[in-house]
């Protein structure tokens, strides 16, 4: 007998956090991570979803987004975050808010070495440049820590990243 | 104009923003780092966000304005460099097709803040061929004032995302604004708009 995965519902439990946060525009480039947080945004009358070509675009956007009163949330993989780097600039020099949702990959069981060098640093690189870290190890504790990012970035007006443990996301056995 | 074209730009950077400027009315304005954002110092507005880093910001930052604010007009100015770095903007602009932007470069086809080396806008890029072909609702590239006079009210009335890219000589002015703190900007930008209490709430 095939066993069903059972869905996974920390994704739900993200989107809630971001409604109860009123974020109105959600940046992504698509991880497979993000699935169902990018369709549960997408069909929201209330959000705009907005696809990019590059992560930084979103830094950017995010900016405009605070310059004109509405709050937002950028959605990446572990390798976005080195396209983010000088973008960063605007939100901290400005002390703007800005809430980035990080799936990572390069670590748990990871299967291309290529997602190594990005995946390994991006938590202290967000950090070197001044952006603080949550990070998600367990399914029950996701949404509770994206509110609590929400909150510390649009009340202290800070940069704040949730990174997603490649725990999480689940082990893709490569052996088989 | 065509890839092959290669007329030059003669008009004044600043008499450029200044035609711009005065026919703005409540629009709000975003400006790209160097050149453009001290041009826009020369006609300094609280409803004006004057980048001075992250090359290659302006026109998304546009793009989130101007969907927060879907009722009011959203202009950035900014240099063709600024635009080129953040070039991935005309096709994520093109796919949302917000009817409130608009976009102008003020296109000396060089890097003037930094040693005026060329541009590919020098080598045949086309701004504005790139709009286009990104799904922007209008693009033009201007070389006369006559067609900039003609080219302004589009910024502000037409349905959007419209383009404009406004061939200016390659004069350089110093520096016209000393306002450069960021978080004194965006709080400014924000109480202007959003009244003190929401914009520090
Ligand atoms: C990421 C980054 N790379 C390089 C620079 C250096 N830089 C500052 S202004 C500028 C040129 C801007 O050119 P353009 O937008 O055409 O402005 P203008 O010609 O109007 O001065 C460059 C390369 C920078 N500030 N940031
Ligand atoms: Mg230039």
């Amino acid at each position: 007998m095939k066993i069903e995965p059972t869905p996974r519902l920390w994704p739900g439990e993200i989107f809630q956090a971001l409604k109860r946060s009123d974020v109105r525009q959600v940046a992504y480039v698509p991880d497979a991570g993000h699935v169902e947080l990018i369709a549960s945004c997408e069909a929201d009358p209330g959000m705009s979803a907005v696809s990019l070509t590059t992560e930084e675009e979103g830094v950017a956007m995010l900016a405009g987004a605070w310059l004109g009163g509405d709050r937002g949330a950028l959605l990446m993989q572990s390798s976005g975050v080195g396209n983010c780097i000088n973008m960063l600039s605007v939100p901290l020099h400005c002390r703007m808010p800005l809430l980035m949702i990080v799936t990572m990959r390069g670590e748990w069981g990871e299967f291309n070495p290529w997602q190594l060098p990005m995946g390994q640093n991006a938590e202290r690189v967000l950090q070197d440049m001044g952006v603080y870290i949550h990070r998600a190890n367990h399914a029950e504790e996701v949404g509770q820590i994206v509110y609590a990012a929400a909150q510390l970035a649009f009340s202290s007006n800070c940069a704040v990243a949730v990174l997603l443990s490649q725990r999480l996301l689940g082990f893709k056995d490569w052996s088989k | 104009m065509t890839m092959t074209d290669t007329k030059k730009g003669t008009m004044d950077r600043r008499e450029v923003m200044g035609t711009i400027a005065a026919k703005r009315g409540t629009a709000l304005m975003v400006t790209g780092l160097g050149s453009a954002t001290y041009d826009a110092g020369t006609v300094d507005h609280p409803n004006t966000f004057c980048l001075w880093g992250g090359m290659g910001a302006a026109a998304m930052t546009g793009l989130g304005l101007a969907l927060a604010q879907p009722e009011r007009r959203v202009l950035v100015v900014t240099g063709d460099g600024e635009m080129l770095m953040g070039i991935g903007a005309f096709a994520t602009i093109g796919a949302q097709r917000p009817k409130n932007l608009a976009i102008v470069v003020i296109d000396n086809e060089h890097y003037s803040e930094t040693g005026m080396q060329p541009t590919h806008t020098q080598r045949g890029v086309s701004l504005a061929g790139v709009a286009q072909a990104c799904g922007f609702a209008g693009t033009e590239t201007v070389y006369t004032p006559a067609e900039l006079d003609a080219v302004v009210p589009r910024l502000f009335e037409t349905d959007g995302p419209f383009f404009a890219a406004i061939k200016v000589n390659t004069q350089r002015y110093p520096m016209s604004i000393r306002v450069r703190d960021g978080a004194h900007l965006k709080d400014r930008f924000r109480e202007n708009l959003l009244g003190a209490e929401r914009a520090y709430y």
